[in-house]
């Protein structure tokens, strides 16, 4: 536990290091507060549901820019033997890195709690929706950087790790509108994966286990397998 | 404390090292030697838990390193060849992180950094980003890194590579202290640093152990020396004395396959001692199978070996 926390500490401050850490989070508010208000002088209604989903789909560029470092950078440089040959184990490794990309994450999203202070100003926003779809937020984002800390210990290249987690991330978005094409039981998996299902009803207010267990299972799964390819890359 | 047997390890189908065997004692700083690409960083990647090796065990003080990898590396220090640190953090900040990660802790950790500051004579750079520092100075941090969590075992991937001479001084001042109290191996292409430095010499081209021995033996076998093999039949410790005893002789080494015993024995050059060696055998009497003599297999060694120290400079 300590090593893990060691680990997510010294992550956070090569984020900190350098201006990107800094960018991301102004790019990620900036387009988050356009759709924010873009979405209120519209609808004119207090509710967070579509900014969620607005807010959705920048993670999907956001997390993959986080995640692209934290494992290729330190075989490019090949820090990682230092790494690898301290008394550490390989999970600790892969789980340090993952809180600490996942802690910027929460942080990042922190900010945007103005705009539900905005909306609690103007009207009479519902509690519930609110925090299902926050809920649904760190979840999602969560997976995200799982996904992208899997390929980022596949490759020691940062941007062929952001690239492949990207596309990973639209195929699972698209799986949606592919499974209207597919046979019955194809679809019914495509369905099941699909990004757009599992994101539609936690801003709305409803907590679907199904949702829950959907992006935990993929989160362990991810770092799972970030585990393994970094034993492998140890074994090879 | 460290003990390596048989070690071998292949890249796709090419053996990078074969059946590598060596011991290194409490204290000791062993010399590991050789030329480019004879499986110096390899050898040690395994013995730092960096990869596995695919036959034969390693232990580092007490632990093999591949069954029980985690309580191995809590023993070692490690300098890889490159020296990879992160460039983005201050040296202060760096050490903190390793130290931390080796399990130092609290005011232990406050002590041993000042301690290796010290003794690495990086104190004037704490506060430096490494990213900024020359490769000298990234050396040292290297170093200190090595030695932050005082392991019992250091293992240095040429540790003077890329530095000028006083720091190459320095750095070797540095290890000469450390042995003693840790056990040391550190790998070279350097024949001089061996001298000056080691113990005791493991000597190894294209992925063997070509010799082990103390550096000044070695320096007596590369001024010139013939080495004769003989196959000889009778009892291995008397027929060894015996070849021992004849003038002009510098080592014996056997080796033993499918039951026959062949006898490689070195003597100086330029005196042929060939007929000596043939009496004295008989005088034992002990039978005599063969006697020729063979290429000077060490010395083709030492010549891709850099053995001047400005080359390395
Ligand atoms: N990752 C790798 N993949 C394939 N072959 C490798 C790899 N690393 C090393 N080798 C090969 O294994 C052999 C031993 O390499 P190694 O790096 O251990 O030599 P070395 O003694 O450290 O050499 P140097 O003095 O140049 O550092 C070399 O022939 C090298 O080409
Ligand atoms: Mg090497």
């Amino acid at each position: 536990m300590r090593n893990i926390l060691t680990l997510s500490e010294k992550e956070l401050r090569s984020y900190f290091a350098s201006p990107m850490a800094y960018i991301v989070t102004a790019a990620f508010l900036v387009v988050a507060g356009w759709i924010f208000a873009f979405v209120l002088i519209n609808s004119r209604q207090a509710t967070m549901q579509d900014s969620f989903q607005g807010m959705a789909i920048i993670m999907l560029l956001v997390s993959p820019v986080l995640a692209m470092r934290l494992l290729a950078e330190e075989q490019r440089t090949g820090t990682i033997e230092l790494l690898l040959t301290s008394p550490v184990r390989d999970f600790e490794v892969v789980l340090g890195k993952f809180l600490a990309s996942l802690a910027l994450f929460i942080v990042m999203l922190g900010f945007t709690l103005y705009y539900v202070f905005l909306l609690t100003r103007l009207g009479n926003p519902d509690a519930g929706p609110i925090l299902a779809g926050y809920l649904g937020m760190v979840l999602a984002g969560a997976a995200f950087l799982a996904i992208g800390l899997l390929y980022s210990s596949l490759t020691s290249n940062q941007v062929i790790a952001a690239f492949l987690t990207i596309v990973t991330l639209l195929v699972l978005l698209w799986f949606d509108a592919l499974s209207s094409s597919f046979s019955p039981s194809i679809s019914a998996v495509t369905g099941y994966l699909s990004l757009t299902r599992h994101l539609s009803d936690l801003p709305r207010g409803i907590i679907d286990t199904k949702d829950i267990v959907y992006f935990l299972s993929l989160i362990v799964a991810c770092l799972f397998m970030t585990v393994r390819s970094l034993e492998t890359r140890r074994w090879r | 404390m460290i003990n390596v047997q048989k070690l071998t390890k292949y890249y796709g189908e090419r053996a990078a090292i074969s059946d590598i065997s060596f011991d290194v004692h409490t204290g000791e700083i062993l010399g590991f030697l050789g030329p480019n690409g004879a499986g110096k960083t390899t050898t040690m990647r395994i013995l730092a838990g960096f990869m596995p090796a695919d036959k034969g065990t390693a232990k580092v003080a007490g632990f093999d390193v591949m069954t029980q990898s985690l309580e191995a590396r809590r023993n070692v220090g490690y300098l890889p060849e490159m020296v990879p640190l992160y460039p983005d953090i201050t040296v202060a900040d760096y050490l903190d992180f390793m130290a931390r990660l080796r399990g130092v802790s609290g005011k232990r950790k406050a002590a041993r950094t000042a301690e290796v500051m010290e003794v690495c004579h990086i104190r004037d750079v704490a506060d430096k980003h490494i990213g900024k520092l020359s490769k000298g100075y990234k050396q040292r941090v290297g170093l200190a890194q090595a030695l932050i969590h005082d392991p019992k075992v250091l293992i240095l991937d040429e540790p003077t590579t890329g530095l000028d001479p006083k720091q190459i001084n320095e750095t070797r001042q540095t290890i000469k202290r450390l042995g003693g109290d840790h056990t040391v191996i550190l790998s070279t292409h350097i024949l001089p640093e061996v001298s000056m430095t080691c113990n005791r010499v493991v000597i190894i081209s294209e992925g063997k152990v070509a010799a082990v021995d103390t550096p000044e033996n070695l320096t007596r076998r590369l001024t010139g020396s013939e080495r004769i093999e003989m196959e000889i039949r009778g009892q291995k410790g008397s027929v060894t004395n015996c070849l021992r005893a004849v003038d002009g002789v510098v080592g014996v080494e056997i080796n033993e396959q499918n039951g026959r015993q062949r006898y490689l024995v070195e003597c100086k050059s330029g005196v042929d001692i060939r007929a000596q060696l043939a009496a004295a055998v008989v005088r034992g009497n002990f039978e005599l199978l063969q006697l020729n003599t063979v290429g000077m297999s060490l010395e083709e060694i030492f010549l891709k070996l850099t053995t001047k120290e400005d080359v390395a400079a």
